[in-house]
């Protein structure tokens, strides 16, 4: 199944029954998925007149308690970003879904992990976060898709699903398993009609008094304490005896895979992979305790340097960072980030 | 004793912040007593906007929503597809309707969403402190256009009820205006017919709301009335536009 239709799917059987979106390359087969898959499930497709329509009425599907997605691709979520930032204060639950393409601007089409920064340091306006996954296959995205509905409803947070051109356009054997039930808490907030029968539903962004708005800020972040808590994933490989520990998610983490497989072979490099699955809550923990072991990292990433930052934070000093990236839709190869490899070795 | 007049059970007790003489209490008043009367309560989910009705929320006495500004129908969309049955309602002013929300307001008629926006056309940014809104007349003083409104420089006011009725989604639009009883009366009624159009399933619905903004026109409340109608009206006339069968 190609990825995005993989993506469009897994949000049906997590039970998505609204998406709303608007046209841009290259994550149409979400929406014209939607469109024809949405009716046999007594579900609605809507096209937006734009972005910012399409993730308003995200915000008005997710007040009235449903489970709801939008998709699009950098440009139509940057455009997205002031509506994100208010469900996020609304504390609404909700999936979105990046296919980043290469920018800034109108940029191209290809793949790109551009948007890294736009993705967990905010986006829009505010303090606020998403959990945001970053899956390396159609299978894992399928997975992340029907995670992240469990998981921001559970915690009122806003989910982002962030993959690229490559993970959205590929073909790949895909099974649909439920994620791990959680026990959700009863909607009571959200505004179905105010029949007095419980609190009337608000949903607001709008805390003019300072002493509630810091007050909301506190809850907030005392979720974002928790989700860092329980729900940071990550993958491993090739750790056990690894000298150089290198730090790629997404597309890029599989061609690292290929390039530590052969510097292990052909140079004798122990390399090793810590591969987040999640980028915020970013796996901080385990490449600090990697630290204790590992003499140098490298991150790896489809653009000018940005979790390389993160990965520095979690190091904290401790070795030395280096950073190998690409941008423009090329994708880097397994050669490129080897010489990269030959280079730390020679300096360690 | 009898009861000649009691405030809506739409309406909470928290007491409005609007300005003295402003019309926005009245259309407020008007709303309640719409969705009290067609036994709405419990269906009723509005959706305020930004600007001075910002805190609507506060004082319907039903599900409501704040929107972003100019997003209100297309929060609303998502509220009505998500329960259909429900009334639901947009309570927007000039800048959010029809400048920053341009987009949103003319998708919604166009796509026949089966929701209702009120909409309040004072011809000025009221929140902000009084900028020239895309209502402002021609020649009109402002805090963005000191010298008057140059139609040269800055283009035309946005007649947005002539607009929308253009659109086959549009269901029901009529202009009215608050400035004496009989008028007041008549906005009740467009209100009312407004919200059966909508739960007649006939389409998209808006009644525009001629008002006063005493505070930024700098003129008495008793001056606002008569600046309404000798200025406003002719450029704005009032009636309804369009009335699907």
């Amino acid at each position: 199944m190609k990825g995005n239709e993989a993506i469009a799917e897994a949000a049906i059987q997590a039970g998505c029954r609204y998406f709303f979106g608007y046209p841009i390359t290259p994550q149409n087969q979400i929406p014209e998925y939607m469109s024809r898959r949405m009716p046999e499930v007594g579900g609605t497709f809507l096209q937006a007149e734009s972005e910012v329509s399409a993730i308003n009425m995200v915000y008005g599907a997710a007040g009235a308690g449903a489970r709801v997605m939008t998709s699009s691709s950098s440009p139509g979520i940057s455009l997205k970003q002031e509506g994100i930032s208010y469900i996020a204060c609304a504390e609404l639950p909700c999936v979105i879904v990046n296919i980043v393409r290469s920018g800034p601007g109108l940029g191209g089409i290809l793949p790109s992990q551009g948007d890294y920064f736009q993705s967990v340091k905010g986006g829009g306006h505010g303090d606020y976060r998403l959990i945001v996954y970053a899956p390396s296959s159609v299978q894992e995205a399928a997975d992340c898709v029907m995670e992240a509905f469990e998981a921001s409803d559970y915690y009122r947070v806003p989910a982002l699903v962030m993959g690229d051109g490559m993970i959205g356009q590929m073909m790949e054997p895909v099974e649909f398993k439920q994620p791990k039930k959680r026990e959700q808490p009863e909607k009571t907030w959200a505004a179905k009609g105010y029949d007095g029968t419980r609190d009337r539903a608000v949903i607001n962004s709008l805390y003019i008094e300072a002493d509630v708005m810091s007050a909301v800020n506190a809850r907030m972040q005392k979720v974002y304490r928790e989700i860092e808590k329980n729900e940071t994933q990550y993958e491993e490989y090739m750790m056990d005896d690894a000298d150089i520990c290198i730090v790629a998610y997404g597309t890029t983490s599989r061609i690292v895979r290929n390039a530590i497989t052969k510097a292990r072979k052909e140079l004798g490099i122990k390399a090793g992979l810590i591969r987040p699955i999640t980028i915020w809550p970013f796996p901080s923990q385990p490449i600090a305790d990697a630290t204790k072991k590992a003499k140098a990292f490298l991150a790896v990433e489809m653009s000018t340097g940005q979790m390389v930052e993160d990965v520095r934070l979690a190091v904290n000093g401790a070795c030395p960072v280096s950073f190998l990236g690409t941008t423009g839709g090329i994708i880097p190869n397994p050669n490129q980030i080897i010489e990269k490899l030959k280079e730390i070795k020679e300096g360690m | 004793m009898a009861v000649v007049f009691k405030k809506s059970s739409v309406m909470t007790d928290v007491p409005f912040h609007y300005c003295p003489g402003c019309t926005h209490g009245i259309a407020h008043r008007l709303v309640a007593e719409c969705i009290e009367e067609m036994g709405l309560q419990d269906k009723a989910v509005g959706v305020a906007p930004v600007g001075c009705a910002v805190f609507a929320y506060k004082y319907f006495d039903i599900d409501m929503y704040e929107a972003a500004h100019g997003r209100a129908p297309a929060v609303a969309t998502g509220a009505k597809r998500v329960h259909p049955d429900n009334l639901v309602f947009t309570y927007q002013g000039d800048g959010d309707l029809a400048s920053i929300g341009a987009a949103e307001i003319v998708h919604a008629a166009a796509r026949g969403e089966k929701i209702t926006a009120v909409f309040l056309n004072n011809a000025i940014y009221g929140m902000t402190g009084g900028q020239m809104a895309p209502t402002t007349l021609v020649g009109q003083k402002t805090t963005t256009s000191p010298f008057g409104r140059d139609a040269s420089h800055c283009g035309y006011p946005v007649r947005v009820s002539e607009m929308l009725s253009t659109l086959d989604g549009a269901a029901y639009i009529e202009r009215v205006s608050l400035h004496d009883v009989p008028n007041i009366n008549k906005a009740k009624k467009a209100i009312r017919k407004a919200f059966e159009a909508q739960m007649a399933g006939k389409g998209f619905s808006l009644v525009e709301i001629l008002s006063t903004c005493p505070t930024n026109w700098g003129l008495s409340p008793v001056e606002s009335i008569k600046w309404l109608k000798e200025n406003m009206i002719p450029y704005y006339p009032l009636g309804v536009f369009k009335e699907a069968k």
